[in-house]
């Protein structure tokens, strides 16, 4: 398995879309430290309207929210990303011919499956942790801000692509990369309107809308866990400020507990067996 | 001594179409089998059940005396694919390199470079893959089937972009690895080339073995053909055998014999009758 895991890794760093994405990654940080130090500046104005009876923390709500965006976009970077290195991986590979010198060696279709899906869960994780913490230190250096959890926030991002990668390998084991690739960002797509479903309810304050996204948020765990991730953003605020960070786009703040990190290994766990299956199966 | 390769009744299904309808054959350690007919044949999936990239409907397979697909089986198997295509991003060392890891070979730098010099890519170490032409791609091919000196190999059309001078390699190889005891199985539609290297040739049609044997045992006699004073004359159906009657009957006769040819069925000729159920 550590072989095939250690090829995986350095194709997906000598693929062209590794490289895409790290040119996206430069210009989003740039854009967001620009956008991040007008934001702060323009924390007074925002301050001066708030109700002096319920005291809003400006800087923790400038700060939390641009963060918050941060993170959803750092979560779409690292969803691309773990698509595109694992949606061809077994049919798609398969078809272009470039599985089948690999698959005859001595080595178990579950170890070949295994290694790619922790090339890719690695190179993922590593790449959201490394731009959440950049972002973050953006964030405190043009602002002054720091999450009141630093740590937590960042696994959850990086738990939510490893989950993202498990459900594109598990579609490369059945689709060819086109339709896998269009599949999994449809789920992804499924996953963020669970959130926006979720706030909707909240503001409408229907039960039933908050419960149906809160369904499908753990149905698709990636989003149970960005939402965990941007409870930990503000998970000491407190009164007013606590309600005002409503943190988005797609999905308000809400912390998973420990039962969500015990679910998204069982999840992970499911989907591997289920790939293990249909490629076990799969005549190449 | 369990054979190099060995199918009884091997049949698959691929939905409605029927691949193979029980394939037998057997290849010994040491014999360079070809293998033949028309697309469709069945001849890929054969060889691809042989190393586990396919599973068998029905009927069963085994290489070096353990299952098909097996990992042991596995083991002492080399495979070059009809379509395959290797990462662009490696470099041949690299690849062989790679190839060297997943088949646990310890044959390091040595290996590798005995390789790439018996296919003629000696110089081509560093070259990526996406700067070789289709013809090195696919001696390359070869080269990374012949990681690890496996016992079996299974070659699917391996010299179908060659040039030339890359098929005479092949062909050069072939026979070495044969002196060697590697048993080969060629899939090819060069029947010239099969006829040249293999000591034995099996014809697979609509998912059956329909014809084996030696190249030369295949090939039937067509009959005589005596030049005379009075014009060339074809006898029929006789073989070698019957020359040194003919041949007495026509100088009893008074005629004057200036040469005699006995005509056999090429390889190519008893593969058409084959293919075409004549």
């Amino acid at each position: 398995m550590r072989v095939v895991a250690a090829y995986a890794v350095q194709e997906s760093l000598r693929r062209r879309v590794f490289t895409v994405v790290l040119i996206l990654t430069a210009v989003f940080l740039a854009l967001y430290g620009w956008g991040a130090s007008l934001a702060f500046d323009e924390v007074t104005a925002f301050s001066g309207e708030g109700d002096p009876g319920e005291p809003v923390d400006p800087e923790v709500v400038a700060g939390s929210t641009i963060f918050g965006l941060a993170m959803f976009s750092t979560l779409f970077l690292g969803a691309v990303l773990a698509v595109f290195l694992t949606l061809s991986a077994v049919r798609g590979d398969a078809e272009r011919g470039l599985l089948q010198p690999l698959v005859v060696r001595p080595v178990g279709r579950t170890q070949m499956l295994a290694g790619r899906f922790v090339a890719a869960a690695g190179v993922c994780a590593a790449y959201v942790g490394a731009v959440y913490v950049v972002a973050m230190l953006i964030t405190g250096a043009v602002g002054g801000w720091w999450p009141d959890r630093v740590l937590a926030p960042g696994l959850a991002l990086a738990a939510a692509v490893v989950v993202i990668a498990a459900i594109a390998l598990l579609g490369s084991v059945f689709l060819s990369a086109t339709a896998n690739g269009i599949g999994v960002f449809m789920v992804f797509g499924a996953g963020l309107a669970a959130g926006l479903l979720g706030q909707i309810g909240e503001a409408l304050s229907s039960d039933r809308l908050e419960d149906i996204a809160e369904v499908a948020a753990w149905l698709l765990p990636f989003e149970a866990l960005y939402q965990s991730g941007l409870d930990g953003l503000t998970a000491d605020a407190r009164g007013f400020t606590d309600f005002a960070v409503q943190l988005g786009p797609f999905g308000g703040a809400d912390a998973g507990g420990p039962l969500l990190w015990v679910w998204t290994v069982v999840y992970v766990g499911l989907l591997g067996l289920a790939a293990r299956a249909g490629f076990a199966r799969r005549d190449l | 001594m369990p054979a190099a390769l060995a199918a009884t009744g091997l049949q698959k299904r691929y939905g409605q179409a029927q691949a193979l309808v029980g394939a037998d054959l057997r290849l010994e350690e040491g014999e360079l089998l070809g293998l033949l007919g028309p697309n469709g044949a069945g001849k890929s999936t054969l060889v691809k059940i042989a190393c586990g990239l396919v599973r068998p409907s029905a009927g069963s397979m085994e290489v070096l005396g353990v299952p098909a697909g097996s990992i042991e089986a596995r083991r002492g198997i080399g495979y070059l694919a009809e379509l395959f295509r290797f990462p662009g991003w490696l470099s041949a060392d690299e690849l062989l390199s790679l190839h060297q890891r997943l088949a646990a070979s310890g044959g390091g730098e040595a290996e590798r470079a005995e390789l790439l010099a018996i296919v003629g890519l000696a110089d081509a170490r560093a070259v990526k893959v996406e700067a070789m032409s289709k013809g090195m791609q696919q001696r390359l091919g070869i080269a990374q089937a012949l990681v690890g000196s496996p016992r079996l190999l299974l070659l699917d059309e391996p010299t179908s972009a060659l040039d030339p001078v890359g098929r005479r390699i092949v062909r050069d190889l072939l026979q070495e690895l044969r002196s060697r005891g590697v048993a080969v199985l060629l899939n090819s539609h060069l029947l010239s080339e099969v006829e040249l290297v293999c000591d034995r040739v099996a014809i697979m049609l609509d998912g059956r073995i329909v014809q084996q044997g030696a190249p030369a045992e295949l090939s039937r006699p067509r009959g005589v053909e005596v030049e005379t004073a009075a014009g060339t004359r074809l006898y029929e159906g006789k073989g070698r055998d019957d020359v040194p009657r003919i041949v007495a009957e026509q100088v009893q006769a008074g005629g004057q014999v200036y040469g005699v040819r006995v005509l056999s069925s090429t390889l190519e000729d008893t593969y058409l009758e084959a293919v075409s159920g004549g």
